[in-house]
Order: structure tokens, then sequence, then C-alpha cells
């Protein structure tokens, strides 16, 4: 027990603040090809519902993005109590498509890049496939535990919006919050040092009290009930649009607003199954509703990019 | 040239020595190389790689079989997380020669007068490509042909690996399999990023999903060079090993069994066994090594149960016990290093440990704010099954269904059950699906349960029978503790596959999304496990009528009812035969005369399966089956009810068996009831003597109408009578029986 002490304390004082960890990540990402996005500002449950991720493995077109993104999810909330657990975390997420062969040996020299000494620990991929049920999207893949603590979803994306993909895209979540705590060898999430002289608490904690409150007791049920009905609605007109649209107009159709609707419709379901609203049978037809209109989007989005993605690899090549 | 000078050489290819020039290539085909052949992937996961070796092996063998290679071949095959790997020895260099004998012409048509070859010898010659002079005659029963030796040459083992060594790969077969390189890509568990397959020292050359198979493999990521040339198996295994990976998953077993039990014996303490875990760690590192690490001992407070399953489940640590069996504050965990010099790893490893334990510890006070019975409310919101309803509606009918069994058995006069306790346990049941503690660790249901109603002062007969009710969860799990915990465990069970096959959700093949056959399996082992005294019809019907009463108030046509009870039948004769022993027509012939109460049908069996061995028996079965024969073709029905009218008995014989059936059936009604079934079937077996001299002596189907119904009816009585322990009539006759 003594000597674990003084290795707590000791990493204490060593570790990337969380900022320099997204610095470092982000820099080590551009430095392959990355485009650095930005957080997706609609509000989402993962990284892989920003259109960075969702709507770009679609088709054939080689993409290379890596960004941060918050993400919600209101039945996580603790109010600020849990040193672990949070109603907004943030991911870092990269993807690349096609998937490099050396992917997995890339990924460890992002580790590396962030001070994580291959030689002295326990790094392993362990099985762990995912699926988004309101996205109809899924893939084989890992989580990737350091010395047991699972820091990175790594994902061979298989299908998008209901569509089989061609070429495969790998997805990257890293989970910061807790890469970041291991790294500063922190208990608590809020003691974890954000910058210099602010730590994760300083800045999150209020927001982290606030929104739990809102999402468990305060959110107007029967409001967002209608708010998901409304967007739903928005989704499915712009979707029917999109159907009767020709020529300039069709390809400066807005599916990506769309997209937006289905998003909100997704974060009203998680507000609503937070609330504790949701009744048994209802559950998995809301679900089905918004893969529906994901589906439906992506479908269309795919059709909608077809002409102007073959130009343009086309004058790729004549450039090189 | 002859045919006598050929044919020696035919036999070379089977000689050792002598075989000389001539025969070269069949002596090389005596040559035996060796195969090293590895699959080289991103990380498969580790609970698949045991079924894969032994496909791999199939695959190999099943093809080179195919090209009748296979013969003295030895094949095994190892992995590790990153690769699967096979070593075939003793393969043939190449496949032998065949050699055949072609009949051409007749000789009298080959040759003309002077002894030339004519037209047809020529072109027979020209066809197989030989010269004239390798031509020969042989002898047929239609006279003297030309003949030739027709040589299919074998192909070499390079040739046929290149060909199947892509097919065994790809018929590997996967629970989820990918793709990597897009749709028309190949399809595998995980990525291949390379191939090694060496013949003899040099490579063969075949690619599979683009990558080109070679003579380098990959150490350990990190403990090893991932560029590393080996020439052969056993150079192979030798530079892994220097490159961090055990080959053997054998040795890899072996090195964490002794590291395993030289920390045990350092600390004094004990392994908390766990042979899956071992099994899946052993799968789960190239280089396993055994490092300690240690919780603060405050954690103990919480139930071994959720300690031992968020270090077992969740961190595949294996827990340690004191020699009480009181679990003590330390963990093993297995890492794929070399060492954890530093402590580094040992620091991580306690450190999610410490979060993971204080997470349960949150939920089990958090959970325990509120009691076990106020979460049942929140079940309304947890499906059990759409049609079905809600977690809420099952507990209803639970309840329902356990009340009835609790009522049915005290009425029987069995002291320990409660009414009330069966009723409560069963409120409980499944009140833990909503706390937390459930949905974050799901394999604790029901002992989570058990574990809080106990902490709230539930009376133990009711906290047990919560944390038992899934059981039993296979044939060699315990059933429940207590008689509580048995009523509310075949109430559940009951509810479910009474329900499921409601909404037409019945097992077929290998399609059981709900576990019915290991409910129903369940229900059996209960029943005859605790000897409990049950009618199943009765308590189908008491489920049945759950499921109308309660949510979602559906009703069951009685086939449905039929089909449920058909179903717990066929798992009940399925027990008697395969785990009790029992010969499938000793559980044909009682469950013929019943089967509604198994615990009797057990007595029965037990009965009929001692008195077989008695000399009387066969005959006497082979009796029952004529009756029933008779009875059958003279279309009887069973006469008015009035066995045997003295008066219209003809001959002795009749009146002797009337007389001792009538003395029979009292004394066997008397045993039947006693439940003395051994005595029943004894005073049966004893009718054989009346029974074989009526049927000597009488002849049944008398032109007299009714002289004929009166024996009839004398006969329908005998199997009324005394087929109500065992229908003998199913019984096979020894020579038959399998």
């Amino acid at each position: 027990m003594k000597s674990q002490v003084k290795l707590d304390s000791k990493l204490q004082s060593k570790g990337l603040t969380f900022q320099d960890l997204i610095l470092k990540l982000s820099h080590f990402w551009v430095k392959q090809g990355c485009v650095l996005q930005q957080p997706y500002d609609v509000e989402v449950g993962a990284g892989t519902m920003h259109p960075e991720t969702f709507l770009r493995v679609l088709g054939p077109q080689p993409y290379r993005v890596a960004f941060v993104q918050p993400s919600r999810r209101p039945a996580d909330g603790r109010y600020g109590e849990n040193p672990n657990r949070l109603y907004k975390h943030s991911q870092f997420q990269v993807i690349l498509k096609p998937s490099p062969v050396d992917v997995q040996e890339i990924y460890l020299q992002s580790l590396q890049a962030i001070g994580i000494d291959l030689k002295v620990h326990d790094v392993r991929f362990e099985e762990d496939n995912w699926e988004s049920p309101t996205l109809g999207a899924w893939g084989i893949g890992w989580q990737v535990l350091l010395d047991g603590l699972e820091i990175t979803q790594f994902t061979y994306f298989q299908q998008s919006g209901g569509i089989d993909l061609d070429p495969i895209s790998v997805e990257l979540t890293y989970g910061l919050e807790r890469i970041c705590s291991f790294l500063q060898g922190v208990e608590s999430v809020y003691d974890m040092r954000w910058s210099a002289d602010k730590t994760y608490g300083d800045i999150r904690l209020m927001e982290e009290q606030q929104f739990s409150e809102y999402s468990f007791d305060r959110s107007d049920a029967v409001a967002l009930r209608t708010e998901f009905e409304l967007h739903e609605k928005q989704a499915k007109e712009l979707l029917e649009g999109y159907k009767a649209a020709e020529g300039a107009d069709r390809s400066r159709y807005p599916l990506l607003a769309a997209y937006d609707h289905c998003l909100k419709c997704s974060h009203l379901f998680n507000l609503m199954d937070a609330r504790g609203v949701i009744s048994t049978t209802e559950r998995a037809a809301l679900m089905a509703r918004v893969r529906s209109v994901a589906c439906r989007t992506a479908a269309n989005y795919l059709e909608q990019i077809g002409g102007p993605i073959v130009r343009r690899e086309v004058r790729a090549e004549v450039r090189a | 040239m002859s045919a006598a000078a050929k044919k020696p050489a035919a036999k070379l290819g089977v000689g050792k020595s002598g075989a000389g020039k001539s025969a070269s290539g069949k002596a090389a085909a005596e040559k035996r190389v060796e195969l090293l052949f590895e699959i080289g992937c991103e990380e498969i996961p580790a609970g698949m790689l045991p079924k894969a070796e032994e496909e791999l092996k199939a695959n190999l063998v099943k093809l080179l079989t195919a090209e009748n290679f296979v013969d003295g071949v030895a094949v095994e095959t190892f992995s590790a997380p990153r690769r699967l790997v096979a070593w075939v020895r003793s393969l043939q260099a190449k496949q032998a020669d065949v050699e055949s004998e072609v009949t051409g012409p007749p000789k009298s048509v080959a040759y003309d007068a002077v002894g030339a070859p004519t037209r047809a010898a020529l072109s027979f010659a020209e066809k197989h490509g030989l010269p004239l002079a390798d031509i020969y005659t042989i002898q047929t029963p239609k006279g003297e042909y030309l003949a030739a030796k027709n040589i299919k040459r074998g192909r070499t083992a390079e040739q046929i690996l290149n060909e199947i060594l892509p097919r065994v790969i790809h018929d590997l077969t996967w629970p989820r399999s990918m793709t990597w390189t897009g749709l028309d890509g190949a399809r595998f568990i995980r990525p291949i990023r390379w191939i090694v397959a060496i013949l003899d020292g040099k490579p063969l050359k075949f690619s599979y999903g683009g990558v080109v198979a070679g003579t380098k493999t990959r150490g350990h990521r990190f403990l090893g060079s991932s560029d590393i040339t080996v020439r052969d198996f056993t150079d192979y295994e030798k530079k892994l090993k220097a490159n961090g990976v055990i080959v053997r998953p054998s040795l890899r077993a072996a090195k964490i069994e002794s590291e395993l039990a030289a920390h045990a014996k350092k600390s004094g303490l004990k392994i908390h066994e766990d042979a899956h875990l071992r099994r899946m760690v052993t799968y789960l590192n190239e280089f396993p090594s055994v490092i300690a690490g240690d919780f603060d001992p405050a954690f103990l407070a919480l139930p071994d149960e959720i300690l031992v399953t968020v270090m077992r489940d969740h961190q595949k640590y294996f827990a340690l016990e004191k020699r009480n069996g009181e679990l003590a504050p330390t963990f093993l965990a297995v890492i794929n290093l070399a060492k954890d010099g530093k402590g580094v790893v040992r620091a991580g490893h306690e450190r999610v440990l410490r979060a993971r334990f204080a997470d349960a510890q949150f939920f089990w006070h958090a959970d325990q704010k509120c009691r076990l019975a106020d979460y049942l409310p929140k079940l309304e919101k947890v499906t059990y099954e759409s049609r079905l309803g809600s977690y809420l509606d099952k507990v209803e009918r639970v309840r329902a269904i356990a009340r009835w069994l609790a009522e049915d058995w005290s009425n029987r006069g069995i002291a320990q059950a409660h009414v009330l306790d069966a009723d409560r346990a069963a409120e409980l049941s499944k009140c833990d699906l909503a706390t937390d503690m459930v949905r974050e660790l799901t394999e604790l249901q029901g002992i989570v349960g058990g574990l809080y109603a106990r902490a709230q002062g539930e009376p133990d007969e009711v906290s047990d029978a919560v944390y038992d009710h899934y059981r039993p969860v296979g044939l060699e799990d315990p059933i429940p503790r207590n008689l509580t915990g048995c009523t509310v465990a075949l109430a559940d069970k009951l509810d479910s596959i009474v329900g499921c096959f409601a909404v037409g959700v019945i097992p077929t093949g290998s399609s059981d999304p709900y576990a019915l056959r290991r409910a129903a399996l369940g229900v059996v082992k209960i029943i005859l496990e605790r000897k409990l005294p049950l009618s199943l019809s009765l308590a189908v019907g008491a489920a049945a009528k759950a499921l109308l009463t309660h949510k979602p108030k559906k009703s069951m046509t009685p086939e449905q009812e039929t089909q449920v009870l058909d179903f717990l039948l066929d798992r009940a004769k399925f027990v008697f035969k395969e785990r009790e022993g029992f010969a499938y027509d000793e559980v044909n012939a009682v469950f013929r005369a019943g089967g509604d109460d198994l615990v009797d049908a057990h007595k029965r069996l037990v009965a009929l399966k001692a008195i077989r061995k008695s000399k009387n028996f066969e005959p006497l079965a082979v009796s029952f089956k004529r009756i029933r024969k008779i009875l059958e073709k003279a279309n009887f029905s069973g006469g008015d009810g009035e066995a045997g009218a003295p008066e219209l008995f003809e001959n002795d014989a009749e009146r002797e068996l009337h007389h001792a059936v009538r003395d029979a059936a009292k004394k066997v009604q008397a045993d039947k009831i006693a439940g003395r079934y051994s005595e029943a079937l004894e005073t049966i077996a004893g009718l054989r003597k009346a029974i074989d001299r009526f049927f000597e002596e009488v002849m049944v189907m008398s032109e007299d109408i009714r002289v004929r119904n009166n024996r009839l009816t004398l006969l329908s009585e005998v199997l009324k009578e005394f087929t109500t322990v065992a229908d003998f009539s199913e019984i096979a006759a020894e020579e038959r029986r399998s």
C-alpha cells in the first residue's frame, strides 16, 4: 500500500494538462494528414454523430479528420458528485478513410506522443464491437485498455445509416477525461488540471450540477415530446422535399439541415429517457423513428454527393 | 521391348534402394517435408481462439484429404491473440505418380503379316505421346492386345499448398466477420496483416486478402521485433519466444498457473478458482505474467459476490481468499508483459479497481436509499417481451403462480410452504433490475436483490429465495436452497414458457431467444430434486390463468396448453433418459400411464426398472402388447363397463383370468394409492400364468357376438386396470431394446 501512495503522488506532479493533451493529440493527427475540425454545434451523444463522421464515412472519397467532440449523455449525469461519471464528457475523435494497414501502429504512436511509455505499461486490444441503433451504424473492433483502464474505442466501421461502407473507415475515440486523469494520477475528474492554474472542476463542475438537475428533475417532459415531434416533422418534410428537387436545386438541397433535426431528435430522446418518461413499448419505437430519419438522410446524402466526388477524384489524379 | 521388361519398374516405386535412375520421381515422393503456416492478425477475440485452432486443423486435414495427401501427416495448431499457427509435419514432397495401363487395338490389327506395325499401332502410340518402342502387348480374355503405360504425374506439395492454404483461411468460420479493405475484399474476424507459409525451408507463393505469404513474422507488440525472418517451426517458436511471444497456449497456461501459485504461496492465500478466467487470460496474452495488487480493506464491507464479479468479469483479475474462505484485500492480474519492474502497471490496475469498487460502493448505498420494494413501479419501464409487457406485468403473474403453488403444497400438508413468503419473494424477485448495481453488473441479477433484501431485514426464507430464483441456470447448477426459492423459480420459469408459447415464441432448432428449454429443464430439475408433488397440467393451467387475469390478459387455447405440457414432458423424458439412465421404453411405458406428476413418474420408473429383470416380466409385456393389438383390431372401445358376465364364460381359463383380475385389481389399487409401486407391479406380473393360459385355451373372436364381446371386455379391463403404473405394451423385448 505504501509504495502505491508514493507512486500516486509522483504521478500527480506529472502528466499533461487537459488542454495540452488535446493539443498533443491534435498536433499528432494533423501530422498524419488529418483535417483538424471543430466540435459540432448541435448537442450529440458521441463524436460518431458529428457529420464529419456519420456522413463522411459514406461514399468513396478518402478523408482524414480529427476533432474534439463534447458529448452529452443526460442519463450519465451525477450532479457532479461521482468522480468518474459525467453528463458531458469529451471525446477526441479521429476518422481515417480508408483504414491504413498500419493503423494500430499509428494509434500506438499517438499514445507515445502523449507521454505513455509502451514498454512499461500494459496496453492491449480487447474485443468490443460498437453499435449505434439510433444511427443504423455498427463496426468491429476493440476497446483499448491501458493497465486495465479503457482509454479508446477502436472501430472498423462496417455500416453507417444502414449503408454498407466501401472503403472501410477506422474510427478512434479517445476518452479524454479518463486518459488525462490517468496521466495526472488523480482520483477524481474534477481534480484534474485543465490548465496550469485551473482544474476541470473549476471549469465544469457547475455545468455538471445544473445539467444533471435539469435532465433528471426540471426538464419539461411535455415540451420535450413536442419538440421531438416538431424536429422529426421538419426532418421528414426536408427529406420529402429532396425527392422532388431537381438539377442545381438537388445538389444544394439542405439534407444537412435534415440531419441536424435528426440529431435534435436523438438528444431529445436522451433527455426524455433521463427524465424517465419513456414507457416500455415506446422506447424501441422512438429509437426506430430516429433511425429511420438517420438512414434516409444517409441514403439521400450518398446520392447527392455521388457526382461531385467522382470529379474531384479525377482532378486529384490529373494533378498528381 | 516386351511387357515382361516393363513390369518390374512399376514395382520399384514402392521399393527403397533399388529404384534406380528410371524411377527417381517416385523415390522423391518418399521424402517427407514440413510446413509452417501462420495467419498474422490484429487482435482476435480471446474467446474465439480455441475453436479457431480446432477449425484450422480440421480445414487442413479436410483439404489435404481431398488431395489424397494426408497419409502419415501430423497437424498441430496453436494460437495467440495476433496469430493462428499450423505446424504440419511428414508431408510428402510430391503426390505419388498414378500409373495406369491403357489398352489399344488387338495385336492382329496392329501388326501386319510380316510383323510390321500398321496405321492402328502408330496412331495408338501417337495418342499417348510414346515412341512405338514403349508400346507392348498384353494377354486378355479376348486375345492379345497392344498396351501402354500412362503416368499421371503427381503434383508437388508446393503446388497443392499454394492452392489449398488460401482456402483454409477462407473456410474458417467466425461469429461475426468484417471487411477492412471494402466490400469486395476478404472477410475475417479481424484484419489479416501478414502470412507466413514455409514449406521445407522455402516460402510458398500465394496471397490472401491482399497479403502476400512470406517468411517474416512479427513478435510481441512491445517486447519484440516486428520483422523476424524464420525458417521452420522450430526456428519460429524459438525466435518468437525471444521476441516475447509464447506460441503454445499450453505453455502460456502453465506459466500463468505457476506464477499464480507462487503469488498465492507467498501471501499465504488461496486463489478463488475460476476455470473460465484461466482460459480467458491464456488467450488474451502473448506473454502472460502475473502481478499482484492490493485494494483498500474498507471495500471488503461490500458482499463477496459483488467484489468477485467486478474483479473477474470486468477486470479479469483473480480474487484471493484467506484459509477461512473470506476474501483478502488483494488480487492477481495477468498482464501481457515480461515484468512490471517499476510497479507502474500495478498502480494503474489498483487505481482502476479502486474506481470500480467506489462505483459499486456508491450503488450499494444509493440503491438502498429506498427499499427494494420501492423499485417495483420502475419495472414498468423495463420490457420483458413486447407482447408480454414489462417486468412489472411479469412480476404480477409470477406472484399469482407462486401463491397458487404454495397454497397447493400447504393444502397437501407441506409444512414449509408459506403463501405469504412466496408472494413476498415473487414481489421482490425482479426489483433489482431497476437498481444501478444490476444495470452495471447485469450478471448479478437476483443475487443483488437477495443481498439488498437481506440487508433490509427480510427473513432469510424470502431473501434467499430472491437470491436463488434464477437457478438452476444449467443442469449442473444447484436448485434454490429453500422451498420458497423453488416456488418462485418455478413460477418465474412457468410464466416465461407459458407466456412465450402464448405469443408464438416457441424454440425451434438453435433459436431459443428466451432460453425456454433451459427454463423447462429448470422446472423438471427443481420438481425432481425437491420431490415436489405437483400436477404439471394444473401448474400450466395456473400459469395460463395468470396470463389471462393479469396483463397482458391473453388467453391460451387448449391446444397451446397441451403444447406447453408436451414441451415440459419432453424435457422430463430427456432428464430421465440422459441423466437418470432409464431406458427409452421404460420412460415411454411410465409416461403413457401418466407423467403429470414427475415425482410419482420417477417412483414408478424405479419400480419398473427393478421388476423388469424378473422372469415373468417380459413375457407379460408381450401379452399386453397382444391384448392391445386384439382390441385395436376388433375396434373394441371398452364394452359397457360391466366387466365379464360370469354366465357368458365358456371355459375355466376365462373364469380363472376373471377371478385373478378381480383379486389383483383390488390389491393393485390399494398399493398404488399407497405409492407401493413395486408391490403393485409384482401383483400384475403374477397375472402372467392366468393370461398365458387364457391365450392358450381361449379363442377370443368367438362366433357368438355376446361371448366375443364379453371376452373383449375382460381383456380391456386387464389393460385398463393394469397399465396405470406403467403401460407394459410399450416395453420392447430384450433383444430389440437399445
